[in-house]
């Protein structure tokens, strides 16, 4: 589903982030990012979603060799992904319906379908009750829940996660990782970037370890 | 090809159809809703609003204001410019009687209205009376000045320009003045002010366009984090640019709006004087307006104008906006 064959990115500063990752991740498999804060997991996670482009090598999604994909076709790209961002990225002026709602109103549904879809996301994360709530109001978990509810909205068939369970306490933390376990139940590639080892290690899945932009260890 | 085949493919094309359906209904949903959201946004700052649209409006009310006194200058020149006077200086050698002939041929014309025969004795005196030197002409033999017949075409008539040519070859007249020169003059100055006009809407339409581009950039960096969410979950250039267009759009059709309003209010102030004015002049002058059309026009042209200035700003400071 994910192939990244010797893939660098080195930023205009000259720092190199990430160097010559391979790593194959195939459908239904549900694949923990971790490494040191600095260590290239958000990079990976950019090059995915097309935030930003490899210095050498390739990424392939979903069969697509994503070089091959011009800006234009960025947004396209991005609708088939659901992204938990590490700072949420929620819309303070709109209520936890409208965050949520938002790709689907991208993607053209009509709103009868939004409404049902958005309801069906907030009972999977538990805050259907919350629906016309503004995020400020929410605490953190709940806040990113709220994210994780927009993220799967539109039934992606990849998920991404950048340290979804960032400042939760230990008990939302399992929680949440439980609600991706789910998803990837159902058929969903599941990638999280996430350096709370004591959580993922004890979830039986399997481990990419990065050092410096280099991928130091793939086990199951 | 089996009959499964078929039947499948066909399903293939109708739901593709659907799709496709489904799509444009959700474009056509977008559209609403942003238009909608823009307007919204628009309404909840209405002091704000409220002064974008008096400076729009200003801007546009100036020329438009101008353009439509030049109608009316126009209209009230057109009301002068038919009924010219000609004046036929009588060659000396035409006698009394043949003077006489030729005003009772030319009052019968029904392409002139009216004839004044001034004979030399009248303008010798009149020239004498008026200009002091009464002595001096005393003193001459013989009177210097020819027969004056003042023409004044009927208002119905063609171009006075015909009739002074065809009187002009008469043998009885020494020579036909069209007294036109002021007329000219006129016309030319109209012409240098209608030019001046376009100058300065060009400048203010411009101007109006930067205003509103302006607007539109602040509307931008006020809302950069909710587009880099939009651009994040997949929004298309499209989709993030549509309400700002819309926003422009409000902005320039309410300008446009307030300029017709402004320009109406300005002929209403005018036209009790303006009014009053004709009567003294026995004029049955009236002071044109923009009419509905017109109005119309503005509005539609703040429209344009506003779409064009959230364009400008739109292509300038959206695509620099991307996710991080
Ligand atoms: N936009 C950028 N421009 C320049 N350098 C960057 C940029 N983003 C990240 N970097 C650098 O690239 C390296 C990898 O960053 P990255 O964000 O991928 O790390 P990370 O593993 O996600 O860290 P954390 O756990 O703190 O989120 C870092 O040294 C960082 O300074
Ligand atoms: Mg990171």
């Amino acid at each position: 589903m994910i192939t990244f064959d010797r893939v660098s990115k080195r930023y205009a500063e000259g720092h190199e982030a990430l160097s010559e990752v391979s790593v194959e991740i195939s459908q239904n498999e549900l694949v923990f990012l971790t490494g040191h804060s600095g260590a290239g997991k958000s990079t990976l996670l950019r090059l995915i979603m097309l935030i930003e482009r490899p210095s050498r090598g390739q990424v392939i999604v979903d069969g697509q060799n994503l070089a091959r994909i011009g800006n234009r076709g960025i947004p396209a790209h991005r609708r088939n992904i659901g992204v938990v961002f590490q700072n949420h990225q929620l819309l303070f002026d709109r209520s936890v319906y409208h965050n949520v709602a938002l790709p689907l109103v991208i993607a053209g549904y009509d709103q009868r379908e939004v409404g049902r879809r958005v309801r069906a996301a907030l009972d999977k994360v538990g805050l259907l009750a919350r629906e016309r709530a503004l995020p400020i109001t929410l605490s953190g978990g709940e806040q990113q829940r709220v994210g994780i509810a927009r993220a799967v909205v539109a039934r992606p068939r990849i998920l991404l996660a950048d340290e979804p369970t960032g400042n939760l306490d230990p008990a939302l933390s399992a929680e949440i990782m439980q609600l991706f376990e789910a998803f990837n139940q159902v058929g969903v590639t599941v990638l999280i970037a996430s350096h709370d080892l004591a959580l993922i290690s004890r979830l039986h899945h399997r481990i990419l370890t990065l050092r410096d932009g280099r991928l130091v260890s793939n086990r199951a | 090809m089996s009959a499964l085949d078929h039947k499948s493919r066909r399903e293939g094309a109708s739901t593709s159809r659907a799709r496709l359906r489904h799509r444009f209904n959700g474009w056509l949903t977008h559209h609403r809703l942003s238009a909608a959201e823009s307007l919204a946004r628009v309404l909840d700052n209405p002091v704000s609003s409220l002064l974008t649209w008096l400076v729009i409006g200003i801007a546009l009310a100036l020329p438009a204001a101008l353009d439509v006194a030049l109608d009316n200058a126009r209209k009230l020149s057109d009301k002068w410019d038919s009924p010219a006077q000609l004046s036929l200086f009588l060659a000396a050698t035409a006698s009394a009687d043949e003077a006489r002939e030729l005003h009772r041929e030319l009052q019968e014309r029904p392409d002139i209205a009216a004839v004044v025969f001034v004979s030399r004795e009248e303008a010798l005196q009149e020239f004498s009376l008026l200009s002091g030197f009464a002595d001096v002409l005393d003193s001459l033999d013989n009177n210097p000045l020819p027969d004056l017949l003042l023409v004044t075409p009927a208002p119905e008539a063609g171009p006075v320009a015909a009739l002074h040519r065809e009187l002009s070859a008469d043998p009885r007249v020494a020579e036909a003045v069209l007294d036109m020169a002021w007329l000219e003059r006129l016309n030319t100055l109209m012409e240098l002010s209608r030019r001046m006009v376009l100058a300065l809407g060009g400048v203010l339409v411009a101007g109006v366009v930067l205003i509103l581009g302006n607007t539109i950039r602040l509307a931008i960096e006020s809302r950069r984090e909710e587009i880099v969410v939009v651009k994040l979950v997949g929004g298309s250039n499209g989709f993030v640019r549509r309400p700002f267009l819309y926003t422009g759009l409000w902005y320039g059709v309410g300008g446009g709006f307030f300029a017709a309003l402004l320009v109406a209010a300005a002929l209403w102030f005018l036209g009790e004087p303006v009014a009053r004015l004709a009567e003294l002049y026995q004029s049955s002058f009236e002071l044109g307006g923009l009419g509905i059309m017109g109005s119309l026009n503005l509005v539609v042209l703040g429209g344009l104008l506003g779409l064009a200035g959230a364009w400008l700003a739109v292509s300038r400071h959206l695509g620099r906006i991307a996710p991080r």
